[in-house]
């Protein structure tokens, strides 16, 4: 991994007595795609209007390359944003917005033409420099703001939820953008979104927050595949998340039934919860399950079918190719690498602080 | 849905009667007034007549009066339109209740009170001269009616340039200071410019009625200072003059279709009319 660019130490934040951050620890590494991924009220925007100056901490440290900028204002900062609703300037037309940053650090004329060129054929907008903002779309504009943002060289560029406004095509060909000007540009990206597939497309690495806690850091592989709790694997993707035993090593028993698993290390009969994605849910004939069931309800989704079973007094969420009408008695697989096995929180309240270490 | 259209006349036709009888006429009968002389003949003398010493020098202390007191308002304004601006709303709806609350109190009545404030033996002068301080002698002067119309008319500067003001998404202020601008500079190449619309606004509703008035200067500039409003208002109520009246009103119309024009190309969405 390159080195760490950008440190956040024990960073808290309240307000009104609502605390929004809690100690929250966080290494950012140059080059890096990350995403602060969580629902809304998570802290994420916060954490990012932070590292842009806009809110300065209650306690703890910013660190920016080995240099603490907790209480420099914006304006100082080697870092850009690129916001929600694009914020461009309305009075000026597309080329005096990209312009703002470098006129501001009073930089040469023919300099500032060659990066407003630049920028725009960056960005696929070449020849838009006279037009004015409110005359362009939503995803032309999105891409306005980045290519202002992106003139002034930053270190790092901060985008908070910029595709949140834009239609779900739309949505989905700037994100393939995005990944393609991260590369070009060899800066790190610090995206904020509360859409977990756009985090799963871009990153390199997501950091799923919830109640201000940091609960998972990870590359999407590893969030996808191996939630280390119930949230994460909630928010991520659909899931089934059971009441287990774990009986020993590469032994839990779910609903009463012993499944072979391959996670060690959570001792005998301990009380987990285990997260089995619908796609790794096999539907078999009765005999060949470990569980019998009934399919309950049938959806055809397009790439596959989502059906519920009810097996084992617990009703299963199940994606497959194969189409088993309502009614049809079935059986349950899973194979013991599909098993993820989390830890159980041992109250709603400690669940946060549980799974923040 | 062809009836709508039907609908939507027989709606508005109350407003159209109104707006007929209220407003065309009366404005028909200046024109017509003006443009002609006592025989009905047509003739511009009762317009041109702008041009004597006398009407003149009325015109002229009107524009310099208002000018004045629109650039006071202005400078007083702004500084308050945008402290109420970055209040939260529990705050500032307060502060602009009581800023308000003057409105709602008759305009005559609010001026008559300043008289009786500003008279040489008026309230503060009583109150000046019980603490043994020199007395201040400003009614029937120029400063008296400038006093007038900026009290009176402030608020309606202050709404305009803060509905402009709130209306600037925050977000834009912050790509502006992240983009590398001081306060300074986001003030003047962000917020300044975005406010225009307001700013516009609040001069017509400033200029306008400070250009035209005549009580205000006949209560606080006694009869020494003749503004337009009051030559006009002479020619009708005790020269009888209807035409002469009615000749210079033209004249302060156009004055007025100027400035309403320049405030509709700087605000072109509307977005800093007052309501």
């Amino acid at each position: 991994m390159s080195k760490e660019l950008i440190n956040l130490v024990d960073i808290s934040k309240s307000y009104d007595g609502e605390i929004v951050l809690d100690e929250l620890n966080l290494n950012i590494h140059e080059n890096e795609f990350l995403t602060l991924l969580g629902p809304s009220g998570c802290g994420k925007t916060t954490t990012l209007r932070i590292l842009g100056g806009f809110v300065t901490p209650d306690m703890g440290r910013v660190v920016f390359d080995n240099q603490d900028i907790t209480t420099l204002p914006p304006n100082k900062r080697q870092l850009n944003t690129v916001f929600q609703k694009y914020a461009l300037f309305s009075h000026m037309n597309i080329a005096e917005n990209i312009a703002f940053g470098l006129k501001i650090k009073n930089k040469p004329k023919t300099y500032i033409n060659d990066k407003i060129k630049y920028a725009l054929k960056l960005v696929n907008l070449e020849g838009f420099e006279k037009r004015m903002p409110d005359s362009l779309s939503g995803g032309q504009q999105q891409r306005i703001a980045i290519a202002r943002a992106i003139v002034n060289e930053p270190k790092v560029l901060l985008l908070d939820e910029p595709l949140g406004a834009l239609d779900l095509k739309l949505r989905q060909d700037m994100q393939y953008e995005l990944i393609r000007l991260k590369n070009e540009l060899g800066i790190t990206f610090i995206y904020v979104t509360h859409d977990q597939e756009e985090a799963l497309t871009m990153s390199d690495t997501i950091v799923v927050m919830n109640q201000g806690y940091i609960q998972q850091v990870g590359t999407p592989e590893t969030i996808y595949n191996e939630p280390e709790n119930a949230f994460v694997a909630d928010f991520i993707g659909d899931s089934n998340i059971i009441d287990a035993v774990m009986l020993e090593d590469k032994l839990v028993s779910i609903l009463g039934v012993r499944f072979a698993c391959v996670d060690i290390g959570f001792g005998r009969n301990r009380p987990v919860d285990v997260v089995i994605r619908p796609e790794d849910v096999e539907l078999v004939t009765p005999e060949e399950g470990a569980l019998q069931g009934m399919v309950t309800h049938l959806i055809f989704k397009g790439v596959h079918y989502e059906m519920e079973v009810m097996a084992g007094g617990f009703e299963w969420l199940v994606h497959s190719t194969g189409m088993f009408p309502v009614g049809t008695k079935v059986g349950i697989k899973v194979d013991p690498f599909n098993i993820q096995i989390m830890n159980k929180p041992a109250s709603e309240d400690e669940e946060a602080a549980a799974i923040e270490e | 849905m062809k009836n709508n259209g039907l609908t939507g006349k027989l709606l508005s036709s109350p407003y159209i009667v109104w707006a007929v009888i209220f407003i065309i006429v009366p404005l028909g009968m200046v024109f017509y007034y003006g443009l002609t002389d006592k025989t009905g003949a047509f003739t511009i003398d009762n317009v041109t007549a702008i041009m004597s010493a006398e009407h003149a020098k009325a015109l002229w202390i009107s524009l310099g009066l208002s000018l004045i007191s629109t650039m006071i308002c202005f400078f007083l304004a702004y500084p308050l339109a945008a402290i109420l601006a970055n209040m939260n709303v529990s705050q500032h709806s307060f502060i602009v209740l009581i800023f308000i609350l003057p409105m709602w109190m008759n305009f005559l009545l609010r001026t008559l009170a300043w008289q009786a404030l500003l008279e040489k033996t008026g309230v503060i002068n009583n109150i000046l001269a019980f603490f043994h301080l020199p007395a201040l002698n400003i009614i029937n002067t120029p400063y008296a009616i400038i006093l007038g119309m900026v009290y009176n008319f402030l608020p309606f500067m202050v709404l305009p340039i803060y509905n402009s003001l709130v209306k600037i998404d925050p977000n834009v202020v912050n790509a502006a200071k992240d983009l590398g601008a001081n306060r300074i500079q986001t003030f003047f190449k962000i917020t300044l410019p975005l406010s225009i619309p307001g700013i516009i606004s609040g001069i017509t509703m400033v200029f306008i009625p400070a250009l035209t008035t005549f009580v205000i200067s006949k209560l606080l500039g006694g009869s020494k200072i003749l503004l337009i409003g009051n030559v006009i208002e002479e020619e009708f109520t005790q020269a009888g003059n209807w035409h002469l009246g009615s000749g210079l009103s033209i004249v302060l119309m156009i004055f007025i279709i100027v400035n309403m024009a320049a405030s509709a190309i700087f605000d072109k969405d509307g977005e800093g009319s007052l309501l």
